[in-house]
Protein backbone atom coordinates (compact mmCIF):
# COMPACT_ATOMS: atom_id res chain seq x y z
CA UNK A 1 0.00 0.00 0.00
CA UNK A 2 1.93 3.16 -1.29
CA UNK A 3 -0.77 5.61 0.36
CA UNK A 4 0.95 9.00 0.96
CA UNK A 5 -0.67 11.27 3.79
CA UNK A 6 -0.94 15.10 3.14
CA UNK A 7 -2.21 16.92 6.33
CA UNK A 8 -1.55 20.16 4.32
CA UNK A 9 -4.90 19.37 2.74
CA UNK A 10 -6.61 19.89 6.09
CA UNK A 11 -4.22 22.46 7.61
CA UNK A 12 -5.24 24.74 4.67
CA UNK A 13 -8.92 24.44 5.68
CA UNK A 14 -8.19 24.65 9.85
CA UNK A 15 -10.61 27.83 9.84
CA UNK A 16 -13.81 26.14 8.41
CA UNK A 17 -12.97 22.70 10.66
CA UNK A 18 -12.03 24.98 13.72
CA UNK A 19 -15.40 27.10 13.26
CA UNK A 20 -17.34 23.44 12.92
CA UNK A 21 -15.81 22.29 15.85
CA UNK A 22 -16.91 25.93 17.45
CA UNK A 23 -20.86 25.23 16.28
CA UNK A 24 -20.20 21.52 18.19
CA UNK A 25 -19.25 22.52 21.16
CA UNK A 26 -22.27 25.55 20.96
CA UNK A 27 -24.98 22.97 20.36
CA UNK A 28 -23.54 20.82 22.77
CA UNK A 29 -23.94 23.28 25.73
CA UNK A 30 -26.94 24.24 24.64
CA UNK A 31 -28.08 20.74 24.31
CA UNK A 32 -26.99 19.40 27.97
CA UNK A 33 -28.31 22.70 29.12
CA UNK A 34 -31.87 22.07 27.35
CA UNK A 35 -31.62 18.10 28.20
CA UNK A 36 -30.60 19.08 32.01
CA UNK A 37 -33.80 21.38 32.11
CA UNK A 38 -35.92 19.30 30.54
CA UNK A 39 -34.87 16.02 32.28
CA UNK A 40 -35.09 17.76 35.80
CA UNK A 41 -38.74 18.14 35.28
CA UNK A 42 -39.39 14.72 33.85
CA UNK A 43 -37.00 13.00 36.85
CA UNK A 44 -39.04 15.32 39.08
CA UNK A 45 -42.37 13.71 37.46
CA UNK A 46 -41.44 10.32 37.40
CA UNK A 47 -40.75 10.63 41.57
CA UNK A 48 -43.97 12.96 42.53
CA UNK A 49 -45.73 9.26 43.36
CA UNK A 50 -48.82 10.52 41.39
CA UNK A 51 -49.69 7.96 38.21
CA UNK A 52 -50.73 11.08 36.10
CA UNK A 53 -47.15 12.57 36.27
CA UNK A 54 -45.36 9.50 36.27
CA UNK A 55 -46.85 7.93 34.05
CA UNK A 56 -46.46 10.23 30.74
CA UNK A 57 -42.84 11.01 31.90
CA UNK A 58 -41.75 6.88 31.96
CA UNK A 59 -43.70 6.79 28.54
CA UNK A 60 -41.43 9.99 27.08
CA UNK A 61 -38.52 8.19 28.52
CA UNK A 62 -38.49 5.01 26.83
CA UNK A 63 -39.64 6.06 23.83
CA UNK A 64 -36.50 8.22 23.50
CA UNK A 65 -34.57 5.82 24.82
CA UNK A 66 -36.07 3.01 22.35
CA UNK A 67 -36.48 4.96 19.02
CA UNK A 68 -32.52 5.66 17.28
CA UNK A 69 -31.62 9.55 17.35
CA UNK A 70 -31.10 10.48 13.64
CA UNK A 71 -35.09 10.19 13.50
CA UNK A 72 -35.62 12.63 16.24
CA UNK A 73 -33.46 15.08 14.12
CA UNK A 74 -35.27 14.07 10.84
CA UNK A 75 -38.74 14.80 12.96
CA UNK A 76 -37.79 18.40 13.90
CA UNK A 77 -36.46 19.67 10.92
CA UNK A 78 -38.28 17.21 7.83
CA UNK A 79 -41.23 16.59 10.10
CA UNK A 80 -42.63 20.00 11.57
CA UNK A 81 -42.30 21.47 8.57
CA UNK A 82 -45.06 19.25 6.95
CA UNK A 83 -46.85 18.51 10.56
CA UNK A 84 -47.66 21.61 11.55
CA UNK A 85 -45.72 24.33 8.95
CA UNK A 86 -43.41 24.70 11.61
CA UNK A 87 -39.86 25.38 10.30
CA UNK A 88 -37.02 25.83 12.05
CA UNK A 89 -33.51 26.66 11.11
CA UNK A 90 -30.88 23.31 11.19
CA UNK A 91 -29.59 24.76 14.73
CA UNK A 92 -32.64 25.27 16.46
CA UNK A 93 -34.15 21.45 14.99
CA UNK A 94 -30.94 20.18 16.15
CA UNK A 95 -30.94 21.50 19.49
CA UNK A 96 -34.49 20.54 19.89
CA UNK A 97 -33.65 17.22 19.31
CA UNK A 98 -30.68 16.75 20.84
CA UNK A 99 -32.17 18.47 24.31
CA UNK A 100 -35.42 16.58 24.27
CA UNK A 101 -33.80 13.22 23.18
CA UNK A 102 -30.94 13.59 26.18
CA UNK A 103 -33.68 14.94 28.25
CA UNK A 104 -34.89 11.63 28.60
CA UNK A 105 -31.31 10.33 29.66
CA UNK A 106 -30.45 12.63 31.74
CA UNK A 107 -33.81 11.88 33.84
CA UNK A 108 -32.75 8.45 34.48
CA UNK A 109 -29.52 10.06 35.63
CA UNK A 110 -31.31 12.54 38.10
CA UNK A 111 -34.07 9.45 39.18
CA UNK A 112 -31.17 6.94 39.71
CA UNK A 113 -29.24 9.56 42.02
CA UNK A 114 -31.57 10.36 43.68
CA UNK A 115 -33.30 6.80 44.79
CA UNK A 116 -29.50 5.31 45.17
CA UNK A 117 -30.09 7.68 48.72
CA UNK A 118 -30.81 5.12 51.57
CA UNK A 119 -34.33 5.54 52.84
CA UNK A 120 -32.99 5.90 56.53
CA UNK A 121 -32.01 9.60 55.22
CA UNK A 122 -35.50 10.27 53.91
CA UNK A 123 -36.82 9.18 57.34
CA UNK A 124 -33.89 11.21 59.63
CA UNK A 125 -34.76 14.27 57.72
CA UNK A 126 -38.91 13.64 58.19
CA UNK A 127 -38.16 12.73 61.68
CA UNK A 128 -36.66 15.72 62.46
CA UNK A 129 -39.95 17.81 60.85
CA UNK A 130 -38.36 18.99 57.56
CA UNK A 131 -41.39 19.25 54.70
CA UNK A 132 -40.71 17.34 51.06
CA UNK A 133 -38.63 20.60 49.61
CA UNK A 134 -36.49 21.41 52.24
CA UNK A 135 -35.62 17.94 52.64
CA UNK A 136 -34.87 17.08 49.17
CA UNK A 137 -32.34 20.04 49.11
CA UNK A 138 -30.55 20.13 52.41
CA UNK A 139 -30.45 16.25 52.59
CA UNK A 140 -30.98 14.17 49.49
CA UNK A 141 -29.70 16.19 46.24
CA UNK A 142 -26.28 17.10 48.08
CA UNK A 143 -25.89 13.36 48.34
CA UNK A 144 -27.34 12.39 45.04
CA UNK A 145 -25.50 14.72 43.27
CA UNK A 146 -22.05 13.13 43.79
CA UNK A 147 -23.60 10.09 42.70
CA UNK A 148 -25.11 11.64 39.27
CA UNK A 149 -21.67 13.30 38.71
CA UNK A 150 -19.93 10.06 37.25
CA UNK A 151 -23.14 8.78 35.01
CA UNK A 152 -23.91 12.60 33.97
CA UNK A 153 -20.57 12.99 32.74
CA UNK A 154 -20.76 9.91 30.70
CA UNK A 155 -24.32 10.73 28.80
CA UNK A 156 -22.99 14.73 28.21
CA UNK A 157 -19.89 12.74 26.11
CA UNK A 158 -22.45 10.83 24.69
CA UNK A 159 -24.31 14.47 23.86
CA UNK A 160 -21.62 15.60 22.32
CA UNK A 161 -20.80 12.76 20.17
CA UNK A 162 -24.30 12.88 18.73
CA UNK A 163 -24.69 16.64 17.95
CA UNK A 164 -22.45 15.11 14.50
CA UNK A 165 -25.96 13.71 13.57
CA UNK A 166 -26.76 17.69 12.57
CA UNK A 167 -24.61 17.19 9.96
CA UNK A 168 -27.77 15.68 8.46
CA UNK A 169 -29.46 18.74 8.64
CA UNK A 170 -26.90 20.37 7.08
CA UNK A 171 -25.72 22.27 10.33
CA UNK A 172 -22.07 24.03 9.68
CA UNK A 173 -20.71 21.59 13.29
CA UNK A 174 -17.18 19.47 12.73
CA UNK A 175 -18.82 16.46 10.64
CA UNK A 176 -20.23 19.14 8.03
CA UNK A 177 -17.36 21.40 7.97
CA UNK A 178 -15.42 18.22 7.28
CA UNK A 179 -17.29 16.72 4.50
CA UNK A 180 -17.03 20.18 2.89
CA UNK A 181 -13.49 20.23 3.14
CA UNK A 182 -13.05 16.59 1.83
CA UNK A 183 -14.97 17.49 -1.41
CA UNK A 184 -12.63 20.45 -2.16
CA UNK A 185 -9.92 17.98 -1.02
CA UNK A 186 -10.35 14.75 -1.72
CA UNK A 187 -8.71 13.83 1.74
CA UNK A 188 -11.13 11.75 3.37
CA UNK A 189 -8.95 9.74 5.14
CA UNK A 190 -6.59 12.58 6.73
CA UNK A 191 -9.67 14.42 7.01
CA UNK A 192 -11.89 12.57 9.23
CA UNK A 193 -8.64 11.69 11.23
CA UNK A 194 -8.19 15.22 11.95
CA UNK A 195 -12.27 15.33 13.07
CA UNK A 196 -11.42 12.12 15.31
CA UNK A 197 -8.40 13.64 17.09
CA UNK A 198 -10.38 16.98 17.71
CA UNK A 199 -12.95 15.30 19.49
CA UNK A 200 -10.78 13.36 21.46
CA UNK A 201 -8.85 16.14 22.61
CA UNK A 202 -11.57 17.75 23.57
CA UNK A 203 -13.79 14.77 25.75
CA UNK A 204 -10.48 13.80 27.15
CA UNK A 205 -9.27 17.26 28.51
CA UNK A 206 -12.49 17.24 29.37
CA UNK A 207 -12.88 13.99 31.68
CA UNK A 208 -9.62 14.88 32.88
CA UNK A 209 -11.63 17.59 34.36
CA UNK A 210 -14.40 16.08 35.55
CA UNK A 211 -12.05 13.36 37.34
CA UNK A 212 -10.36 15.87 38.79
CA UNK A 213 -13.73 17.77 40.22
CA UNK A 214 -15.05 14.48 41.76
CA UNK A 215 -11.88 13.32 43.35
CA UNK A 216 -12.19 16.97 45.02
CA UNK A 217 -15.32 16.32 45.88
CA UNK A 218 -15.15 12.61 47.30
CA UNK A 219 -12.26 14.29 49.84
CA UNK A 220 -14.68 17.00 50.82
CA UNK A 221 -16.89 13.91 51.63
CA UNK A 222 -14.89 12.32 53.49
CA UNK A 223 -13.49 14.67 55.63
CA UNK B 1 -48.56 22.96 80.57
CA UNK B 2 -45.76 21.07 81.04
CA UNK B 3 -46.66 19.14 84.12
CA UNK B 4 -45.03 16.31 85.33
CA UNK B 5 -47.83 13.12 85.26
CA UNK B 6 -50.40 14.61 83.08
CA UNK B 7 -51.07 12.49 78.92
CA UNK B 8 -48.74 13.86 77.32
CA UNK B 9 -49.45 10.95 74.10
CA UNK B 10 -52.25 9.05 73.72
CA UNK B 11 -53.16 6.19 70.70
CA UNK B 12 -56.76 5.19 70.91
CA UNK B 13 -57.27 1.52 69.08
CA UNK B 14 -54.87 1.99 66.79
CA UNK B 15 -54.25 -0.59 63.80
CA UNK B 16 -51.99 -0.60 60.77
CA UNK B 17 -51.90 -2.89 58.21
CA UNK B 18 -49.13 -3.66 55.24
CA UNK B 19 -51.02 -4.39 52.53
CA UNK B 20 -53.49 -7.49 53.84
CA UNK B 21 -50.78 -8.20 56.56
CA UNK B 22 -52.25 -6.50 60.11
CA UNK B 23 -49.17 -5.93 61.81
CA UNK B 24 -50.58 -3.73 64.92
CA UNK B 25 -54.33 -5.13 65.96
CA UNK B 26 -55.67 -2.37 68.08
CA UNK B 27 -53.17 -0.40 70.21
CA UNK B 28 -54.16 1.21 73.26
CA UNK B 29 -52.00 3.24 75.44
CA UNK B 30 -51.38 6.45 77.33
CA UNK B 31 -48.08 7.96 77.93
CA UNK B 32 -47.43 10.20 80.91
CA UNK B 33 -45.38 12.90 80.67
CA UNK B 34 -41.94 11.94 82.32
CA UNK B 35 -42.42 7.99 81.28
CA UNK B 36 -39.45 5.77 80.43
CA UNK B 37 -41.37 3.17 78.44
CA UNK B 38 -39.47 0.22 77.31
CA UNK B 39 -40.98 -1.83 74.84
CA UNK B 40 -40.36 -4.94 74.76
CA UNK B 41 -41.27 -7.96 72.12
CA UNK B 42 -39.93 -10.60 69.91
CA UNK B 43 -38.93 -9.89 66.29
CA UNK B 44 -41.61 -9.03 64.33
CA UNK B 45 -43.97 -8.13 66.81
CA UNK B 46 -44.62 -4.68 65.80
CA UNK B 47 -42.33 -3.17 68.15
CA UNK B 48 -40.72 -1.37 65.32
CA UNK B 49 -44.18 -0.32 63.36
CA UNK B 50 -45.73 0.88 66.77
CA UNK B 51 -42.71 3.62 67.30
CA UNK B 52 -42.97 4.45 63.80
CA UNK B 53 -46.63 5.65 64.25
CA UNK B 54 -46.19 7.32 67.31
CA UNK B 55 -44.48 9.83 64.60
CA UNK B 56 -46.45 9.02 61.52
CA UNK B 57 -43.75 8.33 59.83
CA UNK B 58 -45.78 5.67 59.17
CA UNK B 59 -49.95 6.50 58.24
CA UNK B 60 -51.95 4.13 60.83
CA UNK B 61 -54.64 2.49 58.56
CA UNK B 62 -57.36 3.01 61.92
CA UNK B 63 -57.06 4.93 65.31
CA UNK B 64 -55.98 8.13 67.26
CA UNK B 65 -53.13 9.80 67.77
CA UNK B 66 -53.69 12.51 70.53
CA UNK B 67 -50.42 14.73 71.33
CA UNK B 68 -50.86 17.26 74.27
CA UNK B 69 -54.84 17.14 74.26
CA UNK B 70 -54.69 17.71 70.14
CA UNK B 71 -55.88 15.01 67.96
CA UNK B 72 -53.43 14.36 64.65
CA UNK B 73 -55.07 14.44 62.06
CA UNK B 74 -59.54 14.93 60.15
CA UNK B 75 -61.61 12.40 60.48
CA UNK B 76 -62.41 11.18 56.65
CA UNK B 77 -65.02 9.82 55.14
CA UNK B 78 -64.92 5.77 55.13
CA UNK B 79 -63.82 5.82 59.16
CA UNK B 80 -60.39 6.71 58.69
CA UNK B 81 -57.89 9.72 59.31
CA UNK B 82 -56.62 12.08 56.93
CA UNK B 83 -53.43 14.01 57.63
CA UNK B 84 -52.14 17.16 55.84
CA UNK B 85 -48.21 17.49 55.48
CA UNK B 86 -47.91 20.30 57.44
CA UNK B 87 -49.20 19.40 60.34
CA UNK B 88 -47.69 15.90 60.06
CA UNK B 89 -44.19 17.77 60.04
CA UNK B 90 -44.95 19.96 63.27
CA UNK B 91 -46.38 16.64 65.30
CA UNK B 92 -42.69 15.02 64.07
CA UNK B 93 -40.64 18.39 64.91
CA UNK B 94 -42.11 17.34 68.38
CA UNK B 95 -41.57 13.75 68.76
CA UNK B 96 -38.02 12.97 68.35
CA UNK B 97 -36.60 9.44 66.44
CA UNK B 98 -33.33 7.78 67.23
CA UNK B 99 -32.55 5.16 65.00
CA UNK B 100 -31.21 1.51 64.97
CA UNK B 101 -28.53 2.41 61.71
CA UNK B 102 -28.17 6.04 63.35
CA UNK B 103 -29.04 7.56 59.45
CA UNK B 104 -26.89 10.65 60.26
CA UNK B 105 -26.35 12.98 57.30
CA UNK B 106 -23.21 11.91 55.91
CA UNK B 107 -22.47 15.23 54.04
CA UNK B 108 -22.38 16.94 57.28
CA UNK B 109 -20.38 17.31 60.00
CA UNK B 110 -21.30 16.19 63.55
CA UNK B 111 -22.05 19.79 64.36
CA UNK B 112 -24.01 20.49 61.33
CA UNK B 113 -26.17 17.53 62.03
CA UNK B 114 -27.43 18.53 65.21
CA UNK B 115 -27.43 21.91 64.28
CA UNK B 116 -30.14 20.95 60.58
CA UNK B 117 -32.93 20.47 62.37
CA UNK B 118 -33.09 23.76 64.64
CA UNK B 119 -32.02 25.45 61.65
CA UNK B 120 -34.31 24.35 58.70
CA UNK B 121 -37.51 23.26 60.53
CA UNK B 122 -37.09 25.44 64.16
CA UNK B 123 -35.81 28.64 62.19
CA UNK B 124 -33.42 29.78 64.52
CA UNK B 125 -30.33 31.60 63.79
CA UNK B 126 -26.74 29.53 62.48
CA UNK B 127 -25.43 31.37 65.94
CA UNK B 128 -27.95 30.04 68.03
CA UNK B 129 -28.07 26.69 66.28
CA UNK B 130 -24.50 26.60 66.26
CA UNK B 131 -24.20 27.24 70.08
CA UNK B 132 -27.40 24.88 70.95
CA UNK B 133 -25.41 22.40 68.78
CA UNK B 134 -21.87 22.22 70.18
CA UNK B 135 -24.01 21.66 73.64
CA UNK B 136 -25.49 18.89 73.34
CA UNK B 137 -22.89 17.16 71.35
CA UNK B 138 -21.38 17.98 74.80
CA UNK B 139 -23.81 16.30 76.30
CA UNK B 140 -23.38 13.06 74.94
CA UNK B 141 -19.12 13.56 75.38
CA UNK B 142 -18.68 14.69 71.75
CA UNK B 143 -17.73 18.08 72.39
CA UNK B 144 -14.06 17.52 70.90
CA UNK B 145 -15.82 15.80 67.58
CA UNK B 146 -17.75 18.37 66.43
CA UNK B 147 -15.95 18.96 62.75
CA UNK B 148 -16.33 15.46 62.32
CA UNK B 149 -17.76 13.65 59.52
CA UNK B 150 -19.98 10.45 60.33
CA UNK B 151 -17.73 8.51 58.18
CA UNK B 152 -15.05 9.18 60.72
CA UNK B 153 -16.58 8.33 64.01
CA UNK B 154 -17.63 4.53 65.39
CA UNK B 155 -20.50 3.15 65.44
CA UNK B 156 -21.50 4.30 69.38
CA UNK B 157 -20.18 7.99 68.33
CA UNK B 158 -22.46 8.32 65.19
CA UNK B 159 -25.80 7.03 67.25
CA UNK B 160 -24.60 9.59 69.83
CA UNK B 161 -24.51 12.38 67.82
CA UNK B 162 -27.79 11.28 66.28
CA UNK B 163 -29.41 11.68 70.09
CA UNK B 164 -27.68 14.78 70.03
CA UNK B 165 -29.79 15.72 66.99
CA UNK B 166 -32.64 14.23 67.96
CA UNK B 167 -32.36 16.06 71.54
CA UNK B 168 -31.44 19.98 69.48
CA UNK B 169 -34.94 19.57 68.62
CA UNK B 170 -36.39 19.94 72.25
CA UNK B 171 -39.00 17.03 71.52
CA UNK B 172 -41.76 16.24 74.43
CA UNK B 173 -41.94 12.84 73.35
CA UNK B 174 -38.13 10.95 72.72
CA UNK B 175 -38.32 7.71 70.56
CA UNK B 176 -35.50 4.74 70.55
CA UNK B 177 -35.63 2.43 68.35
CA UNK B 178 -33.14 -0.07 69.43
CA UNK B 179 -30.43 2.05 69.33
CA UNK B 180 -28.09 -0.68 70.84
CA UNK B 181 -28.37 -3.11 68.12
CA UNK B 182 -26.46 -2.36 65.39
CA UNK B 183 -23.28 -1.54 67.34
CA UNK B 184 -20.24 -3.76 68.14
CA UNK B 185 -21.04 -5.22 71.93
CA UNK B 186 -18.16 -3.00 73.49
CA UNK B 187 -20.17 0.41 72.30
CA UNK B 188 -23.44 -0.37 73.84
CA UNK B 189 -22.21 0.30 77.32
CA UNK B 190 -21.73 4.40 75.71
CA UNK B 191 -24.68 4.80 74.31
CA UNK B 192 -26.88 3.20 77.34
CA UNK B 193 -24.60 5.45 79.28
CA UNK B 194 -26.21 8.11 77.45
CA UNK B 195 -29.07 7.40 77.13
CA UNK B 196 -29.62 6.89 80.89
CA UNK B 197 -28.15 10.49 81.68
CA UNK B 198 -31.24 11.82 79.61
CA UNK B 199 -33.39 10.59 82.47
CA UNK B 200 -32.24 13.13 85.03
CA UNK B 201 -34.20 15.73 82.28
CA UNK B 202 -37.36 13.69 82.95
CA UNK B 203 -38.33 13.80 78.87
CA UNK B 204 -40.63 11.38 77.91
CA UNK B 205 -38.86 8.75 76.52
CA UNK B 206 -40.18 5.44 74.45
CA UNK B 207 -37.30 2.49 73.92
CA UNK B 208 -37.68 -0.72 71.96
CA UNK B 209 -34.53 -2.75 73.17
CA UNK B 210 -33.19 -6.42 73.47
CA UNK B 211 -31.32 -5.00 76.68
CA UNK B 212 -33.48 -6.15 79.38
CA UNK B 213 -30.88 -5.38 82.13
CA UNK B 214 -30.90 -1.85 80.88
CA UNK B 215 -34.53 -1.94 80.56
CA UNK B 216 -35.12 -2.82 84.07
CA UNK B 217 -33.30 0.05 85.64
CA UNK B 218 -34.00 2.70 83.04
CA UNK B 219 -37.46 2.44 82.57
CA UNK B 220 -40.49 3.08 84.83
CA UNK B 221 -42.68 1.44 83.08
CA UNK B 222 -42.33 -1.53 80.39
CA UNK B 223 -45.00 -3.23 77.57
CA UNK B 224 -44.80 -6.41 76.05
CA UNK B 225 -46.02 -6.16 72.47
CA UNK B 226 -46.72 -9.77 70.71
CA UNK B 227 -48.77 -10.32 67.53
CA UNK B 228 -49.55 -6.90 66.99
CA UNK B 229 -51.16 -5.97 70.64
CA UNK B 230 -49.81 -4.94 73.77
CA UNK B 231 -50.10 -8.08 76.17
CA UNK B 232 -48.16 -7.07 79.32
CA UNK B 233 -48.22 -3.27 80.71
CA UNK B 234 -46.93 -2.12 83.93
CA UNK B 235 -42.87 -1.22 86.68
CA UNK B 236 -40.69 -3.73 85.21
CA UNK B 237 -40.46 -5.17 88.66
CA UNK B 238 -43.52 -6.77 87.79
CA UNK B 239 -43.23 -7.33 83.90
CA UNK B 240 -40.37 -8.33 83.91
CA UNK B 241 -40.26 -10.64 87.70
CA UNK B 242 -43.81 -11.75 87.83
CA UNK B 243 -45.31 -11.44 84.30
CA UNK B 244 -48.94 -12.21 83.84
CA UNK B 245 -49.10 -13.88 80.58
CA UNK B 246 -47.33 -17.56 79.53
CA UNK B 247 -46.16 -15.82 76.28
CA UNK B 248 -44.08 -13.46 78.23
CA UNK B 249 -42.60 -15.59 80.95
CA UNK B 250 -41.55 -17.92 77.43
CA UNK B 251 -39.78 -14.70 75.89
CA UNK B 252 -37.84 -13.83 78.91
CA UNK B 253 -36.66 -17.14 79.77
CA UNK B 254 -35.15 -17.31 76.18
CA UNK B 255 -32.81 -14.77 77.66
CA UNK B 256 -30.35 -16.67 79.20
CA UNK B 257 -27.97 -14.61 81.19
CA UNK B 258 -30.91 -12.57 82.14
CA UNK B 259 -30.52 -12.14 86.26
CA UNK B 260 -30.81 -9.23 88.51
N1 LIG C 1 -43.02 -1.32 55.15
C1 LIG C 1 -43.45 -2.58 55.39
N2 LIG C 1 -44.07 -3.28 54.42
C2 LIG C 1 -44.53 -4.52 54.64
N3 LIG C 1 -44.42 -5.18 55.79
C3 LIG C 1 -43.82 -4.54 56.82
C4 LIG C 1 -43.29 -3.22 56.66
N4 LIG C 1 -42.74 -2.85 57.83
C5 LIG C 1 -42.91 -3.89 58.67
N5 LIG C 1 -43.55 -4.91 58.07
C6 LIG C 1 -43.90 -6.19 58.68
O1 LIG C 1 -44.56 -5.93 59.90
C7 LIG C 1 -44.20 -6.87 60.89
C8 LIG C 1 -43.72 -6.15 62.12
O2 LIG C 1 -42.54 -5.44 61.79
P1 LIG C 1 -41.77 -4.57 62.86
O3 LIG C 1 -40.58 -4.04 62.16
O4 LIG C 1 -42.70 -3.60 63.48
O5 LIG C 1 -41.35 -5.64 63.93
P2 LIG C 1 -40.39 -5.48 65.17
O6 LIG C 1 -41.14 -5.91 66.36
O7 LIG C 1 -39.80 -4.13 65.19
O8 LIG C 1 -39.27 -6.57 64.84
P3 LIG C 1 -37.69 -6.52 65.06
O9 LIG C 1 -37.42 -6.90 66.48
O10 LIG C 1 -37.17 -7.55 64.11
O11 LIG C 1 -37.22 -5.14 64.72
C9 LIG C 1 -43.14 -7.76 60.27
O12 LIG C 1 -43.75 -8.97 59.90
C10 LIG C 1 -42.68 -6.99 59.05
O13 LIG C 1 -42.34 -7.88 58.02
MG1 LIG D 1 -37.86 -3.32 64.79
Amino acid sequence: MGYVWDFFAVARNADILLAGLGQTLLLSVCGIAVGVAIGGVLAAMRLSGRRTLSWPALAFTEFYRNTPPLVHFFWFFYGLPMAFGLTLPPFAAALAALGVQSAAFFAEVFRGGILSVETGQWEAGRALGMGRARLMRRIILPQAARRMAAPFVERSFELVKTTTLAAALAFHETIYSAMVIVTQTYRPLEVYTVVAGLFFIVLFSASQVAEWLEARGRRAGAR
Amino acid sequence: MTVAGDVVLQVEDLHKSFGSTEVLKGIDLSVRRGERIAILGSSGSGKSTLLRCLNVLEMPTRGRLILDGEAVGKPAAGGGTRYREAELNRLRARVGMVFQQFNLFPHMTALENVMEGPLSVLGRSRAEARRTAQRHLERVGLGGKAEAHPARLSGGQQQRVAIARALAMDPEVLLFDEPTSSLDPELVGEVLGVINDLSEDGRTMLLVTHELGFAYHFATRILFLHEGRILEDGPPEQVLKSPREERTRRFLDRFTAFRF
